[in-house]
């Protein structure tokens, strides 16, 4: 058990800086998860806290102790690595048991702590194979087991579930989630799977080109995201984004609109925009919903939709050429080439700065 | 199992058949010429029509047994002693020569050891051709380990990604690729007696207290002299099969064990040795093959001597069949030689199987 803090971290491979200076604090029996697109640094900054690469500037502290410098095994974290890192000469037993093995410890309490293991895991009837007879599940199942023997302060997930097929990833995510209740230990847990950070995590932590986008609570980050990326990265399908004109500043509340969207009024939520300036639109796909004509907020053609059964989603064509997607909770047909109105509750849409008309997401 | 590739693919059979055609006039046939011959008195150049003799030339030189030799006594029964007060012996011609033992004629001792009063002695019907044997043997079981294990501590040194280490892997790699007659050449200079390099370096070592040896010279260093050389020699080749077999296993158990906190030996033990399995059993069985046709360095460096003590299964092979024209004698060499290095391949399998 203990608290995991990064001050000021960067990493830097040769010239090129990776990590450009990350500060989380992440609290004792608290499960955070590293959520970003592929290269941004999850996995670099993760393998710094564990010891595998070290740290080019700024402090780690794990329980409250600066560990900058110490060897994996003295950190004391457990990993769980995207590929298993399963030994394959040995038995599930053995591979559970080999931090304990390690360590010297009696066969005794070997046996205790693997049959406590396996319980948890409900693999004891797996214990005798060797990984090759195993499905990768299972295979990820081990490494966890391996991971909880030692009991260690904190558990490091990188991308656990990203090697698996998407029924079974659904499976060892709650699974996940299950472990995570019944041990009540840190773990620090990347993906870049938005549901895998949206259903496992206290609090998510956003990270694009090695900084930090947005700490915060998964509903949090879903319903105020800080910036334009937060927003586009987490929900699917990803929010849409409208280039508008700011018509009117009025305090807190901005009158917004184009050629496809009829002038509406949102909240600025302390951003800084400018009257005729430009700005940008972020609108769910749930949030909008078809009216009868006359009536819509947003003017457009469907070219493409998708029924997916609980779930139609159309992708239309607005007045000014840019494409939207909306997502409607229902089955319904929607013929492409037919003209479309929608509305939504500005309550719940968000503008942002547009920072540069060359900038697109 | 038959797939189209194999059966209908015209191209590719034709491109294989330059290959298989050398593979079957030099590899293929004369093993089978081998055999055949064996099982004759074909000699290379001789008048006389070839016979068959069927397993004669196995008994030829496989040909062994254990006389013993009782002390002579005089009328009384008491042991007759000379001067010196050694027990006397009848000779061991008396046996091998007499009449009363036609199975031991032309046998020739090997070795021999005291048993109580009397003396046990191991003839064989070709010594040289036991020498050979044992020399051959000795050989294999000392550099198989020794060769097998300092090439694996080189790949080890140079497993690391360190500036300049492909320097480290050229220098280790580079007596492979010289000729073995040119390095065998060289450390016959090195061994040299008067004034070669090795001792010279002991006696500058030593401050002159060192007593120069004549390293091929002498029947108790002449072999251990081949081998550490041919240990030296072929070192560099095994350490590349180690370095393919280390770069086989994932980076991610390294880390794996490293976060368990495992020690560098623990690591190795757990995690660097097993993943090498498969590569420690291509290594044993190539140092295995390798030292079982030992050739050339005795070729070059000693011929054999002093004293047959570096006599060797192929040398004597060679110069059966083609330095005495005796080609039924060499082909019957290589033919047990065939049946020991099968033998031996078959058991290291067995050995090292997955279990
Ligand atoms: N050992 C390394 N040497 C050089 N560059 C590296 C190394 N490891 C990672 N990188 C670079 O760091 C960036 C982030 O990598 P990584 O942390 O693996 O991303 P991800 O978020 O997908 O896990 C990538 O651009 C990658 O190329
Ligand atoms: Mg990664």
């Amino acid at each position: 058990m203990a608290e995991v803090s990064l001050k000021g971290v960067k990493k830097s491979f040769g010239r090129v800086e990776i990590i450009k200076g990350v500060d989380i604090h992440i609290n004792d029996g608290e499960f955070v998860v590293f959520v970003g697109p592929s290269g941004c640094g999850k996995s670099t900054l993760l393998r710094m806290i564990a010891g595998l690469e070290d740290i080019t500037e700024g402090t780690l502290e794990i329980g409250g102790r600066v560990v900058n410098q110490l060897q994996p095994k003295q950190r004391g974290v457990a990993m769980v690595f995207q590929n298993y890192a399963i030994f394959p000469h040995m038995t599930v037993r053995e591979n559970i048991a080999f931090g304990l093995t390690i360590a010297g410890a009696s066969r005794q309490e070997k046996q205790q702590k693997v049959a406590e293991a396996a319980r948890i895991l409900q693999m004891e009837h797996l214990l005798d194979r060797r990984p090759s007879q195993l499905s990768g599940g299972q295979r990820q199942r081990v490494a966890i087991g391996r991971a909880i023997t030692r009991k260690p302060a904190v558990f490091l997930f990188d991308e656990p579930l990203s090697n698996l097929d998407a029924a079974l990833r659904m499976d060892m995510r709650m699974e996940i989630g299950r472990l995570r209740r019944q041990l009540g230990t840190t773990m620090i847990y990347v993906t870049h799977d938005q549901v895998e950070a949206m259903t496992l995590a206290d609090r998510i932590v956003v990270l694009k080109d090695g900084q930090v986008m947005q700490i915060g609570a998964p509903m949090e980050l879903y319903h105020e995201p800080a910036n334009r990326f937060v927003a586009g990265f987490l929900g699917a399908p990803s929010m849409n984004f409208l280039n508008v004109d700011v018509l009117e500043l009025d305090g807190e509340v901005a009158m917004v609109g184009n050629q496809s969207l009829e002038p509406i009024r949102v909240a600025t939520r302390r951003r800084p925009f400018r009257k005729d300036g430009k700005a940008i639109l972020g609108v769910r796909p749930q949030y909008l919903r078809p009216v009868h004509s006359g009536k819509g907020l947003l003017h457009g053609i469907v070219a493409h939709a998708e029924r997916l059964g609980s779930e139609t989603v159309v992708d239309l064509t607005l007045r000014d050429e840019r494409e939207l997607i909306a997502a409607f909770n229902e089955d319904k047909v929607f013929e492409p080439g037919v003209a479309l109105e929608l509305t939504f509750d500005t309550a719940l849409a968000h503008l942002f700065p547009d920072e540069g008309e060359l900038q697109t997401h | 199992m038959a797939s189209k590739l194999t059966l209908s693919n015209r191209a590719g059979w034709t491109f294989a058949l330059p290959g298989f055609a050398l593979i079957f006039t030099f590899i293929v046939l004369p093993f089978f010429f081998a055999i055949g011959l064996s099982l004759t008195n074909q000699r290379l150049l001789s008048p006389n029509p070839t016979q068959f003799v069927g397993l004669e030339n196995y008994q030829q030189l496989l040909g062994l047994a254990v006389v013993t030799l009782e002390p002579e006594r005089n009328d009384a029964g008491e042991m007759i002693r000379n001067a010196a007060g050694e027990i006397q012996y009848p000779r061991l011609r008396a046996i091998t020569r007499s009449d009363d033992y036609p199975q031991y004629r032309g046998m020739r001792e090997w070795f021999h050891w005291q048993s109580g009063e009397n003396v046990m002695i191991v003839i064989a019907s070709d010594v040289v051709f036991m020498k050979a044997l044992v020399n051959t043997f000795l050989f294999v079981l000392v550099v198989a380990p020794v060769q097998g294990s300092l090439a694996l501590m080189l790949a080890l040194l140079i497993n690391h990604k360190v500036k300049g280490i492909n320097l480290f892997r050229t220098i280790y790699f580079m007596p492979v690729v010289v000729s073995i007659v040119v390095v065998s050449l060289l450390w016959r200079f090195i061994y040299d007696g008067q004034n070669g390099l090795l001792n010279s370096i002991l006696q500058a070592l030593t401050f002159g207290l060192f007593q120069p040896v004549d390293w091929l010279g002498s029947p108790s260093t002449a072999l251990p002299a081949v081998m550490a050389m041919s240990i030296w020699q072929a070192v560099g080749f095994h350490m590349v099969i180690w370095l393919a077999g280390l770069q086989t296993i994932s980076p991610t158990l390294y880390e794996a064990a490293a976060i368990e906190g495992a020690s560098r030996w623990q690591t190795f033990r757990y995690v660097t040795w097993p993943g090498l399995r498969n590569t420690a059993v291509l290594v044993l069985v190539v140092i295995t093959m390798q030292g079982f046709a030992l050739f050339a360095q005795i070729d070059v460096m000693t011929n054999g001597g002093p004293l047959d003590s570096t006599q060797t299964l192929v040398f004597q092979a060679v110069e059966r069949g083609y330095g005495k024209q005796d080609i039924s004698g060499g082909s019957t060499i290589s033919v047990i030689l065939f049946a020991i290095v099968l033998a031996i391949s078959l058991i290291q399998r067995w050995l090292t199987r997955e279990r």
